[in-house]
């Protein structure tokens, strides 16, 4: 670690030149990686992630597969058990349900159910989230589903940190990752430093620091719940922000770390809450610190409908920074 | 009765498809067996004449039930081995994993010895307390019977004179009942406030943390409530009333004859902190140690080491304690102050500093502390961290010599190796008598305190 | 290597014919899955057993095919193709009771059936979910250069799927090292092909996406290998992926016991006079290759290694309950097996 003054070089980039950059980079640095799904060679990627990649890299580790999830999916699979070390696109994760046999009849349970032999290191990155009027079926949050899975492990980065450094981690792990990419972030532009690289996949981690309440969130959800913070921060209740990071295995330590010290806390997800991730965490949150709440808990959460078309209607779904200003504030007042 | 899936417990026999003298042969179907889900021929793993039914078709039975007696080709017939029993792993193998499927479920855990809701319910209805009723069942678990027996003892023998009462049921929750945040529920046992007493601000008049610190800080003391201690037992050194006038008279004259000096450190909590959230875990939550503790028993152990910090300024010199009792400074209700001694501070183990401290300040807000804990503290230690403040820079009490101010944990940015972190700090103030000590002792006496918490573990 | 595969897992005694290892190997089959479905009669095997009596002829076949550097991938009625490609009968027990000496720690079962080092990668339960799997392994090693083959089996059923087109489209359009060994034993559980397929002739129907198409008596093992062979030579030389509808028969049920309504008993019994062992048997002692010594002595053999397999799998100690979690994530170099 340097100790040196000077401050590190810092280049302007995006969301999706940052995800870019960490595929080149893995595919410049391990012969044994290559880049695999819908549109992700000529097309540059759906999300345009993969732009010039092609170009770079060519057809044998740039590969454009037809529209068959399952197949490409399992041969991702396949080919990781093999030695090599495939990163497959699913264009977004409504497709990924087309290969949802793979990913947990295959990549979940192989190493279990072969007693330790068959190891998947295997990294899938999907699209996932809401807010551009794409409506019902390309609009889901199902990451908690996967968080669901034992056998995986799951993560979505919220910044250009994390954008650049989580895919490098989640190749070096021997075992399957899933990466879940939020739409609604690729456009998010910043300063990264010049030499920003791999960053752990395990820890969540305090984006902001308070002592009023705690709100956890992660993905595509972070940018809005710091917005919110912001605005409860005028009003003189200072909000902690927890971004998840990883969605399995969670980070308990951090959660109940902040909770312990604020007694209170807000979860912004934008899954449905029946039967989810963010049901999970205010579990444990209520298994590990009942006895430090003064508060109940509360979640913002997507409203309990297929994602509507109309914008009125979609920004009224999903959780919006006034919602989470708002239920902090019952949650403190 | 063979095993036909893996979701089958039991067949009925429908019919036999040979008769008795028949000669089979292995692979030879010699009964209908219906399973829950269909009728399926069954086979023969043997070669030999059927012997005798063992079954008759309409009945059900268990799988592992022999179905009939085969005779081998050319054996004795008291040899024979049951149908179903397989030849390889023998009859006494098949046997033997019929007895392991007959081992009982796993037996509850001990420590369910209180006995399941509905026990509880029943228990309840019969005006019986449980923690008094002993359990027979595995493990000591309570049983039905067990309840029905307490019970029926207890009307035997208090039938004629005592009331239902004698053995009433805990009393329902009262349909108002005050609702009370669990994090206050905990405050309010650490400080010993009557939650019923307790005003509530929150969401439907819900108790939170900050009502319970109102109430412990605020007026309402009640006669039987105030702070009692022999008046005139011990003419010194800390008033024994805590009465205002009396902490006034005391204030005034040690700020007046002792020259104070003030020495302080900011000590990194960070491995108190891990490892008390570490131990914790594995505590009852009754049991659970704070850090204030762990800060006491390390001022206690530092005063060992320093004694000349540790004792009594009279008669124009310095008189040793015979030992390290800590006195803790506890405000009670009437806003008045005491500080009753830890006896042996530095002698009790952790867990033990905790439990004396949680009982010293619940007994010093009920007014029940005993004499000899407010004669002899040697050293006073004042935290006032959970009144939210910094820092402590306060007045000994004479005729001590020092006293230790502790602020509350605070979130600092903390240089460690050249990188900045975030870690809990306190801030440790030590007010030192100058006729007594100099600002070097105080200093030496902080670090051995700082020292102390970088290992907790050796607390 | 390139020699064939041995067949079954004991050496055999003195010099044998290669039709002689084609039916030690199909007896060794056929002898193990009889021991298995009377053991789960007792009670000792649980879960699902699915036994491929009648079907060995495909297993040994097939398996005479490939060298140590191929790999399989098969379904859940795979106990057959573990013993063709050389697991040995002991630690195939020990999983079917459940055993830590078993080829998947007991965590696999009767379905699933691994062992990495023979490149042997499972049984898969999923109808057609072998498939991607099967079709990534032949990408890895066409990426890496390397001339192995993988062998996929999976049933009529899995044609019906999905999967099953997708990845004949994504081999053949990538020309990937995969052999497709389809196993049409007529009936998808009890859905006769039929009753499912609008065209049942489904090496017609695998040609269509531009694949080398055969399909074999899948009771006559000697078929079977020579199909497998020129099919592999096939794949191995660059030729791309290669279909094989291998029409063979179960003679027991789907799984352990079946009502035996959607198929009458005239057909099963037409069926078994083409067993597949008993047809070679008869061929080979027509052509003075073998006699009923030489058979009932192939049998008394394998019987006494299936006693051996037994006993050792009823001796063998559990996975310790503490190590319920393990293999959930990989574990660090050094650890497990």
């Amino acid at each position: 670690m340097t100790t040196t003054t000077t401050p590190a070089r810092t280049v302007e980039t995006t969301y999706r030149e940052a995800m870019r950059e960490a595929i080149r980079e893995a595919l410049r640095e391990d012969d044994r990686v290559f880049l695999m799904g819908e549109d992700v060679g000529k097309y540059g990627g759906c999300f345009a992630v993969s732009l010039g990649l092609l170009e770079e890299f060519g057809p044998e580790r740039v590969r454009d597969t037809p529209l068959s999830e399952s197949a490409f999916v399992g041969a991702g699979i396949g080919a990781a058990i093999a030695g090599m070390r495939p990163i497959v696109e699913i264009m977004t994760v409504n497709f990924s349900l087309l290969a949802l046999d793979q990913i947990i009849n295959n990549a979940a349970t192989l190493l279990h159910m072969s007693g330790g032999q068959v190891q998947v290191p295997l990294v899938i990155r999907m699209t996932t989230g809401a807010g551009r009027q794409l409506a019902a079926q390309h609009s889901h949050s199902l990451e908690g589903w996967y968080a669901h899975i034992p056998g995986i492990k799951v993560v979505a980065p919220a910044t250009l940190e994390d954008a650049r450094g989580m895919l490098g981690t989640a190749l070096a792990d021997p075992d399957p990752v899933l990466l879940f990419e939020h739409g609604s972030l690729y456009n998010m532009g910043g300063t990264l430093r010049e030499d920003a690289g791999p960053v752990d996949i395990h820890r969540a981690v305090v984006r902001r620091q308070g002592r009023d309440l705690t709100l956890i969130s992660y993905g595509g959800s972070m940018p809005k719940t710091l917005e919110a913070a912001g605005t409860l921060a005028a009003e003189g209740i200072e909000a902690e922000v927890v971004d998840l990071r990883s969605l399995r295995p969670l980070d308990d330590e951090t959660i109940t770390t902040s909770v312990r010290r604020t007694h209170r806390a807000v979860v912004v997800d934008e899954g449905w809450r029946s039967g989810s991730l963010s049901s999970e965490i205010l579990a444990r949150i209520t298994e590990q610190c009942f006895y430090d709440l003064d508060s109940p808990l509360e979640r913002v959460c997507s409203a309990e409908v297929p994602i509507p078309y109309a914008k009125h209607l979609e920004d009224a779904a999903l959780p919006q920074p006034e919602a989470i200003v708002t239920a902090a504030r019952r949650v403190v007042g | 009765m063979p095993s036909l899936g893996a979701d089958m417990d039991a067949g009925t026999l429908v019919e036999w498809l040979v008769h008795e003298g028949d000669t089979v042969r292995r692979g030879d179907p010699m009964a209908v067996i219906d399973t829950d889900k269909s009728a399926i021929e069954v086979e023969s793993f043997d070669e030999g004449v059927v012997e005798s039914f063992l079954v008759e078709p309409g009945t059900r039975v268990a799988v592992g039930t022999p179905l009939a007696r085969l005779t081998p080709l050319g054996a004795a017939a008291e040899e024979a081995p049951a149908l179903s029993a397989p030849p390889a792993p023998g009859p006494a193998a098949a046997a033997a994993s019929r007895e392991a499927a007959r081992i009982p479920a796993p037996r509850r855990p001990a420590g369910a010895r209180i006995g399941t809701p509905p026990l509880r319910h029943h228990a309840a209805e019969l005006g019986v307390d449980l923690t008094k009723v002993v359990g027979t069942g595995a493990h000591g678990t309570i049983t039905r019977a067990d309840i029905d027996r307490a019970a029926a003892e207890a009307a035997s023998s208090g039938a004629t004179s005592a009331t239902p009462s004698a053995a009433a049921p805990p009393a329902p929750a009262a349909p108002g009942a005050p609702r009370v945040s669990p994090y206050a529920r905990r405050l309010a046992r650490e400080m010993g406030v009557d939650l019923t007493k307790v005003e509530g601000s929150g969401r439907e008049g819900a108790v939170r943390a900050d009502d319970v610190r109102a109430a412990a800080a605020g007026p309402g003391p009640t006669a039987e409530q105030a702070p009692v201690a022999e008046p005139g037992a011990e003419p010194r050194p800390v008033a024994a009333s805590g009465s205002r006038a009396t902490i006034a008279a005391l204030m005034s004259r040690a700020k007046r004859e002792i020259p104070h000096y003030y020495v302080a450190q900011t000590v990194d909590l960070t491995p108190l902190v891990e490892w008390l959230r570490r131990t914790n875990k594995e505590r009852p939550v009754s049991e659970r140690i704070v850090a204030a503790a762990a800060i006491l028993k390390a001022a206690a152990l530092a005063a060992r080491e320093h004694p000349e910090l540790n004792g009594f300024w009279l008669d124009d010199g310095f008189v040793p304690g015979d030992d390290v009792h800590l006195g803790i400074a506890v405000h009670v209700r009437d806003g008045a102050l005491v500080a009753p001694a830890i006896h042996h501070t530095a002698d009790l183990t952790l867990p033990e500093v905790m439990a004396a401290l949680r009982d010293l300040v619940k007994r010093a807000r009920a007014g029940r502390l005993r004499r000899a804990e407010m004669a002899d503290p040697t050293l006073t230690v004042s935290d006032l961290g959970d009144q939210g403040v910094e820092e402590v820079i306060g007045v000994i009490y004479a005729p001590q010599v020092a006293l230790l101010g502790v602020g509350r944990v605070v979130e600092r940015p903390w240089a460690v190796d050249q990188m900045i972190g975030v870690r809990p700090t306190v801030r440790l103030t030590l007010s030192g008598d100058h006729r007594a000590t100099d600002g070097a002792a105080g200093a030496r006496f902080l670090n051995t305190v700082d020292r102390l918490l970088q290992h907790p573990e050796e607390l | 290597m390139s020699g064939p595969q041995a067949v079954a897992a004991t050496p055999t005694r003195g010099p044998m014919t290669h039709r002689g290892e084609l039916l030690r190997g199909m007896t060794a089959i056929r002898l193990f899955e009889e021991r298995c479905v009377e053991l789960y009669s007792a009670g000792l095997i649980r879960g699902f057993l699915h036994v491929a009596i009648g079907e060995e002829a495909v297993a040994v076949g097939v398996m005479q095919a490939l060298t140590e550097e191929d790999a399989v991938v098969s379904t859940y009625r795979e106990h057959g193709h573990a013993l063709a490609r050389g697991l040995p009968m002991d630690v195939v027990m020990a999983e079917m009771y459940g055993k830590v000496t078993g080829c998947s720690r007991g965590r696999g079962g009767s379905m699933h059936l691994f062992d990495v080092s023979r490149r042997f990668y499972g049984g898969n339960a999923i109808v057609g979910g072998g498939l991607p799997l099967a079709i990534g392994l032949g990408l890895a090693d066409k990426m890496r250069g390397r001339t192995a083959v993988t062998a996929c089996f999976f049933g009529d059923g899995a044609f019906a799927e999905g999967e099953f087109h997708e990845c004949v489209n994504l081999a053949a359009l990538w020309q990937l090292p995969v052999l497709f060994a389809c196993e049409n034993n007529l009936y998808a559980m009890g859905t006769a092909i039929a009753r499912a397929q609008a065209e049942t002739d489904l090496a017609l129907r695998a040609a269509s996406y531009g694949i080398a198409s055969w399909a074999v008596d899948g009771m006559d093992a000697v078929a079977v290998e020579t199909s497998a062979r020129h099919a592999v030579d096939r794949i191995r030389n660059g030729g791309g992926p290669c279909f094989l509808e291998l029409r063979t028969y179960r003679f027991r049920a789907h799984s352990m016991y079946d009502p035996d309504r959607y198929r009458d008993k005239a057909e099963i019994a037409r069926w078994r006079e083409r067993d597949p062992i008993d047809l070679l048997v008869r061929q080979m002692t027509e052509d003075g290759e073998v006699t009923s010594d030489d058979v009932d002595a192939i049998n008394a053999e394998l019987n006494t290694e299936i006693d051996k397999a037994v006993a050792a799998a009823e001796a063998a100690p559990l996975e310790p309950v503490a190590d319920l979690a393990r293999f959930v994530h990989s574990e660090p170099e050094g650890v497990g097996r």
